[in-house]
């Protein structure tokens, strides 16, 4: 067993509200400049939609992550290592300006400088690509808030999948109307693709802490990385000819400071933390044939911060004591083990991605009445998961890889926590059954209540 | 061991990576898939060096938004480089979340803007202005003498006014641009007069002494002062009618203590976005979330319900669920807590007289019953209304009602203690006689009135026939009681009766059912947790012209469920409404009170509706909005006319205020006083009113003597943004080019009161002026544009009600190029005028014409609510009891800049008023001279110094119950002595303490409990409105003491709104000829136009952005359903033009089904700057959003001079709503022109 230490996000999507607050304090901070205009580090995407760049989920054409070859063997999906090796000088399958966006900015001196003329000066829009007048057709989020998805909603890859594979056809109609945000960053994987796409090395997991960096001397621009990653969070920086990507902030995380996405939030919704894990099987678990497995299998490769045992080997190993300690208090390893509400983005994509999502609730239950029954009881009204107006098919495609009974148990703990404290809330007696039927203890929910609650800055770092 | 574990890829690679291993002696994991090396990172450096900064500033925005956001500024080589946000507010408690981090997207590009291309870095002036007067000047020598030339020829003036906004700006050196507009101020007050003045600045709350700065120097002056919050429609006037308060709402952090939530028209993650996190939290803990909305708005997704209520249906909704209320929790059972309550703070039990009904048929109600009604003797009894005790089976007159504030007699029986008296909420079990009641409806979409006819039980008191506020209720909400005569429903399921829930459904669409539940489920939370249920409420609602009676009947459900007041529940607006905690201070500095009283304020909505003339094409009269049942005291009344005789019985304030400029009116009273041939100045100015020598400017307003000469504009795009009717603005307030198209709205019904020229007046202005650091509208209309300071760049306050906290903005650079503070703008602009002032103004008396006001004795000047107009009785008027009130202040127009530099003496004089209240300065005026001196020699000799934005910002907090504790108690002992309640322990302990500046910057600081508010942050607890009124029996400031359903003005009457009701939108058709919705043309298609917050701007700023233009749309964009997108074959994308009579917005088309078909949602604020085309319409540039909109006026606004319907800045008058207009969307050529 060769333990590591692994920082990692939980992004609860329950309370994200689509601010973008993290792409503007993320931006301003990293991507302001030339040559990375149209770079997100981070990015949101309201879904249904198609994400930016747009449909990057759609691995059949973008050919990122891995995948079992023939013999079960894990394979960078673009092809081996070997032919990715031969092939370096051809051109790598990746989006073009148009799938991210074409950057713009307008003619702002205009209006200062305009002579007299006959109407109201105005700034027109300019590519920053050629410096030509354009017309602005998209962008880093252009279906933001379901904006024109009649028109691109069938694009989403998930809702493509759904209707390909499980025949479910999601109209787009006001009365069935549902949407949610998915802020992403770089996952900064246990198994990153990217890095093993890299034909120069400059690509490196940081032994510390996991993060996923590019050396930006070492790069020399081959572009291989922005293939082999599936979630498209690696950019090219067309002024510097580099690959550049999210670097978790570290300037700031080695002196004890979170990301900035993260400490910027304003829906209070990220939690950054430590995970000890075995370094020595992620291989194995990345390779277990079923998709639907690899959730637990992620899980598996978690250390119990709280077992003397890996305590023991973690000091021989030469961990620190104050990431033991961070470890042990760490929020993301109970949201994603401990309550198990935290699910990996994609796992089928096989990278072990290290930034988790808690689904969205999204309990409108006017369904549920519609079905006869007593909405007023809050038993029935929180444990109206069928009800939801997200279809859990949806979350299941994004978070477990297609298993609907996981992302059901997930909505059914953030259901029963609800129903438990309203009478916590009103100082009447508590109900321990609503917690036993989610698998809990009463002080357990108060525990995870407490977490996504009240979420505290330092119990969310 | 290596072929035991799973590897990567195949052997073919294995082989490759051992052969690896021969060059690196690197570890390496058992499957050959991680190698472990050390060093080499060098190629990191470049991420450390770009986060590596030299300080971190604290500072915020001071952007109408009341985020109040904390945040840090870092600055690298003297450079900003961006912003993210403090997370330092001091701890709500262990068991609650916090208050950080507070920000959002818009905040977070602000640094953008310090050095964009759309910086404006110098003065720039109107070329064909300057060069004009530059000429003038040469010639004659003196800039005042030089501007007057140019006013004086008609075709210069018309040559550089039509040159407005169409480029053309040149840049001047600060020197020059200051002369100018010294030069065209001094020539105003000489000429025409100060009160020709007019300034415009929102919300001091987002950074008071930016704020202050200008509205000083426009009351040393002596200008008028548009108001805001009204204008902005922001203003729920049914505060004032219910609450007798302007607004006053819980914190974001009390949201934490609802246990059921309603967001009803309020999208709390788009325009809350700092505080959302609260109402995402506390469905942690429990708390049911249902969202009220048309479309399916980002908040939706955090509901636990979603009632997609039509646009502008909501008080069907509302009457429907106090229907379930009033008949499950009042009739067929009582609930002890909402008895309780309602008896204690609510006019429920207030007895009301019946007359009969004006159709003959039954009865109506008419007004309170009072002590005088019933000979009952004391001071002010006309002020007192009257209980049935059940405990003595007689009336009574309970403490607190108005009657008890304001004479000698009553001292310390301003109270809500009720003794030995038990009212009785009904005269159900005290009836005489059950009789029928007239009730006025009004269901029918046109809006035409109906009457319904229910009954209520009686008793004769004396001559009068009287019931309880609650029996009125009860008839109006059509819940029945055995033996009560009339035409009642039969049930839930009536639909053919109001305000069942079966009824609503027909207007709202939502569910009969739903509606039963939900109001079910809301009372029942509200009696199980006392008064925790809430209800966020917003623009979808206070954006109608009716938003005043929607709004009562959302707050009638939480008076009767026993939830205002309390941490948790009651009503919490959230549109506009800002919170400048140290009020005090702020107040007094910026009215300049310390030197001079009373200051010009004027009502923003009329203001502009009169003087950019909206109202010569208004086809919207009172006989629109009248009741069948009306006594006909508004029949025939034009929105003008009414504006007039609001103006005329000293309700609404207007400026000018005569015919005649003030300087001269009052040497000329003055004159006629020492000649004997008046009493006084202000009995000489009602004699010539009263034989029509003298008229009010309001009269004849497009009369050249009564136009408004100066308008300055700092913090604020006017023409950008809030400008309702933005193309009549330009056309005749500017002169410009406009988008207006020919029409004749009204023709047929004039207004009686107001002079008609036959040639509308384009051009009233002179000068336009502004103050902003990017390119906008407004500065683009400008004639001279200075450049100002960002918030980065000054020291200021914030403070807001969202949370409990007060915080610095701090200069992280100083203002670059040639920027300059609002401070220091105004300051040299006051130096420049005193010093032209010495030659052309001197000293000089002035008559200032006010209103009666709120929290003053004027608000009993007029008894039951009666409107007099002594113009049309032909009375001589008296001033201060049936006309305004007028004042002689003077003016030395010498010393205006010294005395803005320094507290005046009136500060310990007459010490600071605030609601009645008087706040003592004595020592605190010491203390500030001690601290930063006082003026050795000049007008403000022995006077202490405030000649820096930082030490305004000291004074402010010093002078402030909030922010000084000392303060605090002295002011609630005084209230103590009026009310004969506790109320000093709120702020006792806490008198050592006062928060300096220094304290602001250091960390945001919570503040001291203080009778400027209602609410108690006392012990740490959450802030939320009323609250001291609720725990000590404090008054509400209406006449019955106590929260209203019940109002009984003359107006209010009239218009069938005595109690909470439904009306619906106005009929677009029928007043302004606007086609019905959904009728479709070719390619067009008629639709609600809703102008929504929008999501990449706060307001105007921000929508210029490049962050918020990339993440967005990129320019104008027009939200529309995908039914009414493909009726007019529109895609995504596509440029299409909102039209209508009034002007035309050109934008593209978002088609998404989360909209319903009928409506339009333009997010508000989005400007002509950036990527707008010319229009199909007109030819001109595509407007913007408040383009294809006008102003829509209600006359029960104006209503004044009448207890809590009375006069206050900001606190009444008519809304400047938008809601309800309907514009054609057509699809055009996609081939645009720029």
């Amino acid at each position: 067993m060769r333990i590591m230490c692994q920082v990692g996000m939980v992004m609860n999507l329950d309370k994200c509200i689509g601010c973008h607050t993290c792409s503007v304090t993320c931006k301003q901070a990293w991507t302001n400049r030339a040559g990375t205009e149209y770079v997100w580090f981070n990015n949101v995407e309201t879904r249904p939609g198609q994400g930016y760049p747009r449909r990057y989920e759609d691995q059949e054409k973008w050919q990122g992550g891995w995948k079992l070859n023939r013999r079960g063997r894990l394979q960078l999906k673009s092809g081996n290592r070997l032919q990715k090796l031969f092939g370096i000088f051809a051109s790598p399958v990746q989006p073009e300006l148009d799938d991210y966006y074409e950057p713009w900015t307008y003619d702002y001196q205009n209006l200062i400088d305009a002579p007299l003329g006959d109407d109201f000066p105005v700034a027109r829009p300019k590519s920053l690509i050629t410096g030509d007048d354009m017309k602005i057709e998209w962008s880093s989020n252009w279906d933001d808030d379901l904006g024109g998805l009649t028109e691109h909603g069938q694009q989403d890859p998930v809702v493509q999948k759904l209707r390909e594979e499980n025949g479910m056809k999601l109209k787009f109609t006001y009365e069935k109307t549902f949407m949610f945000h998915l802020p992403r960053i770089c996952e900064h994987c246990l198994n990153p693709s990217c890095m093993a796409s890299c034909p120069s090395g400059a690509i490196y997991k940081r032994s510390e802490d996991g993060i996923v960096l590019v050396d930006q001397d070492k790069c020399r621009g081959w572009r291989q990385c922005i293939t082999g990653c599936p979630y498209k969070k690696i950019y090219f920086n067309h002024r510097t000819g580099k690959a550049e990507k999210c670097t978790f902030c570290y300037p700031r995380i080695e002196v004890g400071l979170p990301t900035v996405c993260a400490e910027t939030c304003v829906g209070r919704l990220r939690y950054i933390g430590v995970f000890l894990y075995d370094a020595d099987k992620v291989t194995e678990a990345a390779s277990v044939p079923d998709e639907k497995d690899l959730h637990q299998a992620q899980l598996d490769l978690m250390l119990d911060p709280d077992d003397p045992e890996i305590q023991r080997l973690a000091r021989e190993q030469g961990i620190p004591e104050d990431w033991l300690e961070a470890a042990k208090r760490s929020p993301v390893y109970k949201l994603a083990k401990k309550f198990r509400v935290a699910l990996p983005l994609h796992p089928e994509y096989r990278t072990m991605p290290m930034v988790w999502y808690i689904p969205p609730l999204s309990p409108v239950v006017d369904l549920l009445a519609e079905e006869g029954h007593d909405a007023e009881d809050p038993g029935v009204l929180f444990g109206a998961i069928d009800a939801l107006r997200i279809p859990v098919e949806y979350l299941a495609e994004l978070f477990t890889a297609g298993d609907t009974d996981e992302v059901d148990r997930v909505l059914f703990r953030l259901a029963a926590m609800r129903s438990y404290m309203r009478n916590v809330t009103l100082g009447q007696e508590r109900d321990e059954s609503i917690a036993q039927q989610v698998g809990m203890t009463g002080a357990e929910v108060q525990e995870m209540y407490r977490l996504l609650a009240i979420a505290k800055y330092n119990e969310r770092y | 061991m290596a072929d035991s574990v799973t590897r990567p890829d195949g052997p073919g690679v294995d082989a490759l990576l051992k052969l690896g291993t021969f060059f690196s002696r690197a570890p390496r994991t058992d499957d050959g898939r991680a190698v472990f090396v050390e060093g080499g990172r060098q190629g990191d450096v470049f991420y450390r060096d770009r986060w590596s900064h030299d300080k971190v500033v604290r500072s915020t925005h001071g952007v109408n938004c009341t985020g109040s956001c904390s945040w840090k500024v870092y600055v690298k080589d003297g450079i900003i480089t961006w912003e993210s946000q403090q997370t330092d507010y001091p701890s709500v408690g262990p068991d609650s979340p916090e208050y950080e981090p507070r920000g959002c997207p818009r905040g977070a590009a602000f640094s953008w803007y310090t050095y964009s291309p759309t910086r404006v870095k110098y003065p720039y002036g109107r070329q064909v202005l300057i060069e004009m007067y530059r000429e003038a000047r040469r010639r004659l020598g003196d800039p005042v003498e030089a501007w007057a030339e140019i006013q004086a020829d008609p075709e210069k003036r018309r040559r550089y006014q039509q040159a407005r906004g169409k480029g053309g700006l040149v840049r001047l050196s600060w020197d020059e641009a200051l002369e100018i507009t010294a030069a065209s101020y001094v020539h105003t007050i000489r000429t025409w007069g100060p009160d020709r003045i007019v300034s415009f600045s929102p919300i001091p709350a987002m950074s008071p002494v930016s704020h202050a700065a200008g509205t000083r120097f426009n009351h040393l002056l002596g200008g008028a002062m548009a108001s805001f919050y009204d204008w902005y429609a922001d203003l729920p006037v049914a505060s004032p009618q219910v609450f007798g308060d302007q607004t006053d709402v819980p914190e974001s952090g009390d949201w934490w203590d609802a246990t059921y939530l309603m967001m009803w028209g309020s999208n709390v993650p788009l325009t809350r976005t700092p505080d959302a996190h609260w109402m995402t939290e506390v469905r942690y803990r429990g708390t049911k979330v249902v969202t009220v909305s048309p479309d399916y708005a980002d908040n939706t997704k955090f509901a636990d319900e979603w009632l997609p209520a039509q646009a502008g249906s909501d008080a069907a909704l509302a009457m429907a669920m106090g229907h379930v209320v009033l008949k499950e929790f009042f009739v067929d059972r009582q609930v002890p807590y909402f008895v309780d309550y309602t008896k204690q703070y609510t006019d429920l039990p207030h007895l009301v007289r019946l007359q009969p009904s004006p159709d003959g048929q039954g009865y109506v109600p008419a007004k309170f019953l009072t002590a005088a009604d019933l000979g009952i003797e004391g001071s002010d009894p006309a002020f007192k209304t009257v209980v049935w005790d059940e405990a003595a089976g007689d009336v009574a007159v309970p403490n607190g009602s108005l009657g008890f504030r304001y004479n000698e007699d009553d001292k310390g029986k301003w109270n809500l203690e009720l003794g030995d008296v038990d009212p009785a909420l009904s005269m159900y079990d005290h009836s005489t006689e059950n009789v029928e009641l007239s009730v006025a409806c009004f269901e029918d979409p046109r809006g035409e009135g109906s009457v319904l006819r229910r009954g209520v039980p009686t008793r004769r008191v004396g001559e009068h026939m009287v019931c309880t506020v609650l029996d009125l209720m009860l008839a109006q909400y059509g819940v029945g009681r055995d033996g009560l005569p009339g035409d009642w429903p039969t049930g839930y399921d009536d639909a053919t009766r109001p305000y069942t829930p079966a009824w609503q459904e027909e207007i709202t669409s939502v569910p009969a059912d739903t509606v039963t539940r939900i109001a079910r489920e809301f009372a029942s939370n509200s009696e199980e947790s006392e008064g925790r249920s809430m209800v966020i409420m917003g623009a979808g609602l206070c954006h109608w012209y009716h938003a005043d009676t929607m709004y009562r009947a959302v707050m009638a459900l939480l008076m009767l469920t026993g939830c205002i007041g309390r941490n948790g529940g009651g009503w919490a607006h959230y549109v506009g409404q800002e919170k400048c905690r140290p009020m005090v201070g702020w107040f007094n500095i910026a009215n300049a009170m310390d030197w001079q009283r009373p200051p010009r304020t004027v009502i923003g909505t009329g203001y502009w509706y009169m003087h950019t003339d909206q109202w010569r094409t208004d086809g919207l009269s009172a006989d629109a909005l009248t009741s069948p049942l009306s006594t006909g005291s508004l029949d025939g009344t034009h929105s003008a006319d009414a504006l007039v005789r609001s103006w005329r019985q000293g309700w609404m304030p207007f400026y000018p205020q005569f015919d005649r400029n003030p300087l001269e009116l009052a040497e000329e009273a003055e004159a006629a006083v020492e000649a004997g041939e008046a009493e006084s100045v202000q009995d000489w100015i009602a004699a010539q009113l009263h034989e029509g020598r003298l008229k009010g400017a309001v009269e004849d307003v497009d009369a050249p003597e009564n136009w408004p000469r100066n308008l300055i504009l700092w913090r604020s795009n006017l023409f950008g943004s809030s400008a309702k009717g933005n193309e009549y603005f330009l056309r005749h307030l500017l002169g410009t080019h406009h988008n207006t198209l020919p029409n004749d709205h009204g023709a047929d019904q004039r207004p009686k009161d107001v002079t008609w020229h036959e040639d509308a007046p384009e051009g009233k202005l002179d000068l336009l002026v502004s103050a902003d650091f990017r390119m906008t509208s407004t500065t683009l209309l400008s004639d001279i544009v200075f450049p100002a300071a960002t918030w980065y760049e000054k020291y200021d306050l914030s403070a807001t009600d969202m949370h409990p906290y007060v915080h610095a903005f701090t200069p992280a650079i100083d203002p670059p190029w040639e920027a300059k503070t609002d401070y220091q703008l105004f300051r040299l602009l006051l130096e420049r005028i005193s010093v032209f002032a010495r030659k052309h103004l001197g000293t000089r008396k002035d008559i200032v014409a006010v209103p009666l006001q709120h929290d003053t004795p004027g608000q009993i000047a007029q008894p039951g609510g009666v409107s007099r107009d002594w113009k049309a009785e032909g009375r001589k008027p008296v001033p201060g009891k049936d006309m305004p009130v007028l004042a002689v202040v003077e003016r030395d127009y010498t010393a205006l800049v010294d005395k803005f530099a320094s507290v005046g003496p009136l500060a310990e004089k007459l010490g600071f008023t605030v609601k009645n209240i008087k706040f003592d300065m004595t020592e605190n005026v010491e203390r500030l001279g001690s601290m930063f001196g006082v003026y050795d020699s000049g007008p403000a000799e022995g006077r202490p110094a405030m000649n820096t934005d930082e030490r305004m910002a000291e004074a402010i907090l010093m002078f402030s119950g909030t922010t000084n504790g000392a303060v605090a108690t002295q002011a609630f002992k005084d209230l103590e002595t009026k009310t004969g309640v506790e109320l000093a322990d709120l702020s006792e302990g806490s008198e050592e303490r006062r928060i300096t500046f220094a304290d602001t910057q250091a960390s945001p600081q919570p503040v001291i409990t203080s009778p400027e508010w209602s609410g108690s942050e006392t012990g740490g607890r959450r802030y939320t409105g009323f609250s001291i009124n609720v725990e000590r029996k404090k008054p509400w400031h209406t006449l019955t003491g106590r929260m209203h359903f019940f109002l009984d003005h003359d107006w209010l009457i009239d218009v069938g709104e005595q109690m909470p009701t439904y009306r619906p939108p106005l009929n677009m058709t029928r007043m302004y000829g606007e086609p019905e919705i959904n009728s479709r043309g070719e390619r067009e298609v008629a639709l609600r136009y809703l102008t929504v917050h929008n999501k990449w701007a706060i307001h105007s700023e921000y929508q210029d952005n490049l962050f918020m233009l990339s993440l967005s749309r990129g320019g104008p964009q027009c939200w529309m359903s995908v039914e009414d997108a493909e009726a007019i074959d529109v895609k995504d994308n596509d440029w299409v033009e909102c039209v209508n009579t009034n002007g035309v917005f050109v934008a593209r088309a978002v088609v998404t089904p989360r909209l319903p078909a009928g409506v339009a949602y333009v997010p508000h604020a989005q400007e002509r700057t950036v990527d707008t085309p010319k229009s199909e319409a007109t030819g001109r540039r595509g407007g913007i959003h408040n383009s294809v909109t006008r102003i829509l006026l209600k006359p029960t606004h104006l209503i004044g001079g009448y207890a809590q319907l009375a006069y206050a800045f900001n606190y009444l008058g008519p809304t400047g709503v938008q809601r309800d207009i309907v514009a054609v969307v057509r699809k055009r050529s996609q081939e645009v022109q720029y």
